[in-house]
């Protein structure tokens, strides 16, 4: 996403000596040469011949502000922002979202909204109106900055992200993806084409939950929930936490506590348990690392009432398991 | 790094401009193209003083470098008023409704509102609020704001409602 925390960036002037540059010089990139190929293919050739210095470039708000502060240097952006294959969204028996895909056109996307609401609901917690007409799902997930929503999102629902360099395909699911602050299993070379998931079952309850201080700051916590009901039941959950560690988390153990359950204030007390058990997040100048333990548990306790509140029991019957793989 | 000659379609009018890949786009608006309406409140894409309209999409102007505008129409304030002066609702609206403030968020926000009423012609007060979220930093309540964006919202309807 598009800020960078002010403490990261006054602690990378500070190691860097970039803070002795002057405040205006830190807002011009350094120099790169840009690229905007016709297709994918001659993309992913364009990337393979750049090598650890070229990037892809689609909405750039992660990355020009990355440039900005020159904490990113790449030699050669790639445009793939108009790239027609990048840009579909396909829904089915499995969802399809190419990576160039916006957040506003997720939000827009009204059978998308039918298949899988969650998704408009995280995307109108991202950012602000601006951001979200450049900003892509491509960027949001593939970057691994822990405090953009998407990837929580993303292991919620159990994606595979598709990932293409010059000489082939591979897949990774988007709960093995991350693996720190900014690392993830993308290599030089490959972008994420595209992300793939199950469509959620019918009638299934859903909510992400986002405390922040301000529209555009990073959630301070947040978390994302499917349920499927049925008899009073919990048949299925997923829980995925945004910005509780230096990676997206799924909270496997929590969901686990749910399922076979009824979903009263017992059980939902277990998941908060559970989830308050695994998340290490860092204080920061929004507040303190404890705190945001605390709204750890109370935005999966918020999410976990609204998605119980949205889940139509009639309809789920027989459809269950999806979440399960 | 070389320069690259692009084109863009800036208030109706084809230009063509040569850049540096690294020069964002309001710098490339308000430096070489003179279109100083064009803000730069903070440069890290929190305020949208810089906002302009690009293929139908509000944008940040300096969160993008203008390479990746080749090809694009983009209209700024400038563009808003009619050829012979007269103003576009939007702006009468802000004079009307005492909407400017200080006056330095004003453009951005004139142009935010733009897209804000091609999608969403009639707005309730909430649907202006967030479709301005972006803009709105720390000034007061933005009541005389949205009002001015009522007051376009209403004057462009009646107007479509003349034809």
């Amino acid at each position: 996403m598009a800020f960078i925390n002010r403490q990261t960036r006054i602690a990378k002037r500070r190691e860097t000596g970039a803070g002795k540059l002057g405040k205006s010089k830190l807002m011009i990139p350094g120099e790169f040469d840009y690229r905007r190929p016709a297709t994918k293919s001659e993309a992913l050739e364009m990337l393979a011949e750049g090598g650890d210095s070229a990037r892809p470039i689609a909405g750039g708000h992660s990355l020009i502000p990355m440039m900005k502060l020159r904490m990113a240097a790449p030699a050669l952006l790639i445009d793939i922002r108009r790239l027609q294959e990048l840009r579909g969204i396909k829904i089915g028996g499995d969802i399809c979202i190419g990576t160039a895909v916006t957040q506003h056109e997720l939000i827009a996307s009204e059978e998308l909204a039918q298949a899988c609401p969650i998704i408009r609901e995280t995307a109108l917690l991202i950012a602000d109106p601006q951001i979200r007409y450049l900003g892509t799902l491509g960027g949001n997930v593939g970057n691994g900055d822990p405090g953009n929503d998407m990837p929580g999102l993303m292991q919620c629902l159990d994606a595979t992200y598709i990932l293409e360099n010059s000489s082939g395909v591979r897949e990774v699911k988007a709960r093995d993806f991350y693996q720190g602050a900014y690392f993830t299993q993308l290599e030089a070379g490959e972008i994420i084409s595209g992300i793939r998931f199950k469509r959620p079952a019918c009638g299934h309850g859903f909510s992400y939950q986002k405390l922040k201080r301000k529209v555009g700051d990073y959630a301070m916590a947040a978390a994302a929930v499917i349920v499927e009901i049925s008899d009073d039941t919990v048949k299925a959950a997923s829980i995925g936490l945004t910005n509780l560690a230096d990676t997206p988390l799924y909270a496997s153990e929590a969901a686990d506590a749910l399922v076979g359950k009824k979903l009263d204030a017992n059980t939902v007390s277990a998941a908060v348990r559970a989830v308050e058990a695994i998340v290490t997040p860092a204080g920061d100048s929004r507040c303190p690392a404890d705190y945001r333990i605390k709204m750890a548990g109370v935005m999966v306790r918020r999410a976990l009432e609204t998605a119980a509140s949205r889940a139509d029991t009639s309809k789920a019957k027989g459809i269950f398991g999806w979440l399960k793989s | 790094m070389a320069k690259k000659l692009i084109e863009l379609i800036v208030n109706g009018e084809a230009i063509e401009v040569a850049v540096n890949p690294r020069d964002l786009l309001v710098h490339t608006l308000r430096e070489d193209l003179k279109l100083t309406g064009v803000h730069i409140g903070c440069e890290t894409s929190h305020c949208a003083a810089c906002t302009v309209d690009l293929d139908g999409c509000s944008v940040k102007s300096c969160t993008m470098f203008t390479v990746q505008a080749a090809g694009s129409e983009i209209k700024t304030v400038e563009g808003m008023a009619a050829p012979d002066g007269t103003l576009h609702p939007l702006q009468e609206g802000f004079r009307e409704m005492h909407g400017l403030q200080c006056g330095y968020c004003t453009p951005g926000m004139i142009m935010r509102a733009y897209r804000l009423l091609q999608e969403n012609p009639r707005p309730t007060e909430e649907e202006i609020r967030w479709g301005i979220s972006g803009n709105i930093c720390r000034c007061t309540g933005y009541q005389n704001i949205v009002k001015a964006i009522q007051y376009a919202s209403d004057k462009l309807r009646a107007g479509e409602g003349a034809k």
